[in-house]
């Protein structure tokens, strides 16, 4: 048996990251480091109004102020801001009208991921926006998406024709100055996904961008906007892989979600960033801001999250229960192994009357890794008969890896119930027993197992994501126990 | 609001106080206790009086605490007038060994130190360091290390006396020890105490630690307590908290245990100002069995914050949390717990529960059962709520024909009901059934006199049905 796991861990921490190559394409980048002129620089260079400027400038000023935060349990060699490109985006030969205008490169880059652009768009009837390094290379869709007066298109974009929506919202959930590294992408975000779905209407099809980082040095910082309307629904996907390097890059995104009266809107991630190699050497630091607001009553947001790559992740999706009956969720399984550390979570913020959240987190370490849930359920004073369950749970594969639970409870509202649960096991010896007796390999009931142990939360995700979730999982975890 | 100062006068009467009363502190001190406290003295002038900038004072505010003024006392004789007052305070039919503390000092009828039929030592903490050294060489401040809090370095740099108890190997105390811890002074006083308690091999002790005040002056007590459970060792740990609501008591208990030890410890806070409890709780050995319970029932401006940390240093162990509290009026309550299991602690079953029932929208609760784990083979597990009496179970009870005060009454009581029933003590459960049913009602407050009833405890309460409403 010991053998059979020792072959399996192996197995396991040998199995390769599959997203690692690199693409040669021709870079427009900004000089490295970090100063005002470089947050100039980007704004020139995106030809942006001058209230994306002020706002910019007043983030890197603020941001000038900060400290980077420590209170994560997360280990890493300080980062040198100054050694980093902040802007990189493949050259553009002209504008584009149609994908078949497209750099043959990128589609191939796009198609080796598993995303053709082309393929989706005709089968899968998935619009895609996809963004490598920090910029928005072609948003599929957009025409048939129009006719519903729905806009998915580029940030970039969105700041040039629609600028009076995104001084309305931009910053208006997660403010310029909300946290170091939020206000870090206020100053130099490059690009990232705008979405708008007007009044009534429910987005007929699943709108996803595709994050890629390809160049060498660079961070990316993108910025994704999402306002649901009165009665709208729409449901989002977010995917994101990085080449093999052996330095960190960084990461620092920032996701804005506005819901009015009785819309919904659905944010699920599967987020494979290069996790570094199975001595902890290079992959991506994911330092990610997300944050909905049920601005309007009856209004949902829920996020569904698969964490299986980067070095380290940072992120605690958000949930602003502001309109009374509102309703906020949060399913995440975060996945570590290796060195990878995970710090991750929720927060759900119960303001109006009648709110209700649900927060249900799996974690899985193994390997060396360390994954730790840090979340927040506050009922504040106004916020009666709010309801919150939580669940968090963790497994331990190995005996080197760590797993940690901080939940924060806060309630000052003495009709609402908060629930809190949390365990933390390896695979039980029983059910691995009984699988085995009936003839299932140590491998396939372990795989069994841990999908089972997921499969509450890969359930919440779109069908199309699941299936990448779910091939996910069995390569990072694949029978893997202690 | 969170403050920002943290250099209170407070601070600094403390660090000259310890100058100035250096002779009084020292006094009868081995040269190495000297060490220690001079150590301590440094550490606290660095770390200061603790503040909601630390992330494990965040929930609580001692700003207005520590802006008060408050008598010092470095002497014994200041403090002690009454000693007999402090005798009466009994729980009837416990036949117990009564030792009590008043305003921080041990106070005695015959010795201050006194070695019972069967080996064990009980007496003052200052006459210990005296006539015990090797004991304090290897025990004292040993666990309640100075990194903690300011408030930890501040008791060893000055605290003078308080209790001390050894259990040699082998022995078995038949009758319980019971502590009373009273503060009874005219002016505000600032007060600290230290006790050690020793269990040897195979030791068992029952412990019955009350803290009490006679008046309604403010206090602000910070104790430390070092309790060291050598092998198989038992330990039964009662803590009873009822005191005005002007006192703010910084309590600070650090359990160590080695193979195969056994603790249990209860807290019930009935009433208090401001109540802290720093449990720390190490298990430096195998087969150990730790039992952590709280009952809380907070009203009026109450503030409790119960901080658990358990340790697991070593494999097979279990331990087990459960804290329950009634809020109410705008009463604050915290939970903080923490267990972390280390590498190599392989087997540990380690459980945390913290319950909590808000009766008013202004009463506030902040739970945070944490756990950090770094061996697989382990089962942890900790669940939190925060809710209101079950409206089924209400129902119940009214369609019933029971009037809607004594129907919550009585689910309130069996909330806390779980907590009292671990209490194995006979005549101390029925005791706190009493007190809990009194305070339910808010009939227990620290009179004049006596905290405990002494002078009618053959009246027992009961829930009464008024059969008019019905």
């Amino acid at each position: 048996m010991a053998t059979d796991n020792n072959n399996i861990i192996n197995e396991v921490t040998n199995s390769e990251y599959k997203y690692g190559f690199v693409t040669d394409i021709e870079m427009d980048q900004a000089p490295m480091g970090l100063s005002e002129d470089t947050v100039r620089f980007i704004s020139a260079k995106k030809n942006e109004p001058e209230f994306m400027l002020e706002f910019r400038l007043k983030a890197y000023r603020k941001w000038l102020e900060m400290e980077e935060p420590t209170w994560a349990h997360l280990h890493h060699p300080p980062i040198n801001y100054q050694d980093i490109i902040f802007y990189a985006a493949p050259k553009p030969k002209k504008e584009l009208a149609s994908l078949d205008e497209v750099d043959p490169q990128l589609i191939e880059t796009f198609n080796k991921l598993g995303i053709s652009l082309e393929e989706q768009k005709k089968l899968s009837g998935v619009a895609v926006d996809a963004v490598i390094d920090s910029v928005s290379v072609k948003t599929t869709f957009t025409e048939t998406l129009s006719k519903y007066g729905i806009i998915f298109c580029s940030f970039s974009e969105a700041v040039q024709n629609h600028p009076d929506l995104i001084k309305k919202y931009m910053g208006s959930v997660v403010p310029y100055s909300d946290n170091y590294f939020a206000t870090l992408n206020s100053a130099v975000f490059s690009d990232g996904s705008f979405c708008f779905i007007p009044k009534g209407v429910r987005c007929p099809i699943e709108l996803s961008t595709y994050f890629r980082i390809n160049a060498a040095n660079t961070g990316q910082f993108e910025r994704t906007l999402i306002i649901a309307e009165e009665g709208a629904y729409v449901s989002y996907m977010e995917g994101c892989t990085a080449p093999q390097r052996d330095e960190n890059q960084l990461h620092a995104a920032i996701v804005e979600i506005v819901a009015l009266q009785d819309a919904e809107v659905k944010y699920s991630t599967v987020q494979n960033w290069y996790p570094g190699n199975k001595k902890g050497e290079g992959g991506i630091y994911n330092f990610v801001t997300k944050r909905g607001i049920c601005k309007g009553s009856n209004s949902k947001i829920s996020w569904t999250q698969v964490e299986t790559g980067s070095a380290i992740t940072w992120k605690y999706p958000s949930v602003i229960l502001l309109g009374d009956n509102s309703v906020g969720e949060f399913y995440s399984v975060a996945v570590t192994n290796n060195y990878q550390q995970a710090d991750t979570g929720s927060k759900m913020i119960h303001l109006g009357k009648n709110t209700k959240s649900t927060i249900i987190s799996k974690g899985i370490s193994a390997g060396f890794s360390e994954n730790s849930y840090r979340g927040l359920v506050k009922i504040s004073k106004n916020a009666t008969n709010s309801r919150n369950y939580s669940q968090c749970d963790s497994l331990l594969m190995g005996d080197k890896c760590g797993a940690h639970t901080w939940p924060y409870i806060r309630t000052e509202n003495s009709s609402s119930i908060v629930e809190h649960e949390a365990t933390t096991s390896k695979i039980s010896e029983d059910q691995l027993f009984y699988c085995q007796q009936r003839g299932i390999s140590t491998e396939s009931a372990i795989g069994l197992i841990v999908n089972g142990y997921a499969k509450e939360v890969l359930n919440k995700l779109p069908m199309e994501f699941a299936v990448e979730a779910q091939k996910l999982l069995s390569i990072s975890l694949e029978g893997s126990v202690g | 609001m969170r403050s920002d100062t943290t250099d209170f006068p407070l601070k600094n009467t403390l660090i000259n106080n310890f100058v100035e009363h250096g002779k009084d502190i020292f006094t009868n001190n081995k040269e190495s206790i000297i060490d220690i406290r001079k150590q301590a003295y440094t550490k606290f002038i660095e770390q200061g009086l603790p503040t909601q900038k630390l992330e494990a004072w965040r929930n609580t505010d001692l700003t207005a605490v520590y802006n008060e003024e408050y008598d010092h006392y470095y002497t014994q004789s200041n403090v002690i007038k009454d000693i007999d007052s402090v005798f009466q305070c009994n729980i009837p039919h416990l036949n117990t060994t009564m030792i009590a503390l008043l305003n921080g000092w041990y106070v005695y009828k015959d010795v201050p130190l006194k070695t019972m039929a069967d080996g064990t030592i009980i007496g003052s903490l200052a006459e210990a360091m005296k006539v015990y050294p090797e004991i304090f060489d290897k025990y004292y401040a040993k666990y309640a290390t100075s990194k903690d809090d300011g408030f930890i370095a501040l008791n060893t740099a000055m605290a003078q006396d308080g209790f001390f108890i050894y259990v040699p190997d082998n022995v078995q105390v038949k009758k319980p020890i019971q502590i009373v811890n009273v503060i009874d002074y005219d002016k505000n006083i600032f007060l600290q105490t230290r006790n050690l308690i020793v269990l040897g091999k195979n030791a068992e002790l029952t412990l019955v630690h009350c803290d009490d005040s006679y008046n309604h002056q403010k206090c602000l007590c910070n104790t430390v307590s070092e309790i060291v459970q050598d092998e198989n060792s038992y330990l039964d740990h009662y803590k009873m908290q009822n005191v005005n609501n002007n006192s703010t008591l910084i309590n600070s208990s650090y359990f160590y245990m080695k193979n195969n030890a056994r603790l249990t410890t209860n807290g019930m806070s009935l009433n208090g100002g401001i109540l802290r409890n720093n449990n720390h709780i190490t298990i430096d050995g195998e087969g150990c069995e730790t039992n952590v319970y709280g009952l809380y029932l907070m009203d009026k401006k109450q503030h409790i914050d119960n901080q658990v940390f358990i340790d697991h240093a070593k494999p097979n162990s279990l331990s087990n949390e459960l804290f329950k509290g009634i809020m109410d009026d705008t009463a604050s309550g915290v939970f903080n717990g923490h267990v972390l299991v280390r590498r190599d602690a392989q087997k540990t079953n380690a459980f945390q529960r913290n319950k909590n029932i808000l009766l008013t929208d202004k009463a506030k609760v902040n739970s945070k059962p944490f756990l950090e784990i770094y061996a697989d083979d382990v089962k942890c597990s900790h669940g939190a709520t925060v809710g209101q009496l079950d409206t089924e179970a209400m129902f119940y009870i009214r369609s019933r024909g029971i009037s809607e005060d004594s129907a919550r009454m009585l689910l309130m009581y069996a909330f806390c009901d779980e907590i009292i029933q671990k209490i194995t003590v006979e005549p101390l459960k029925h005791r706190l059934e009493d007190m809990v049913k009194k305070r339910l009602r808010g009939e227990l407050s620290v009179c004049a006199q006596c905290v405990l009833h002494c002078s009618h405890p053959e009246k027992e309460y009961n829930f009464e049905i008024d059969l008019s409403k019905i």
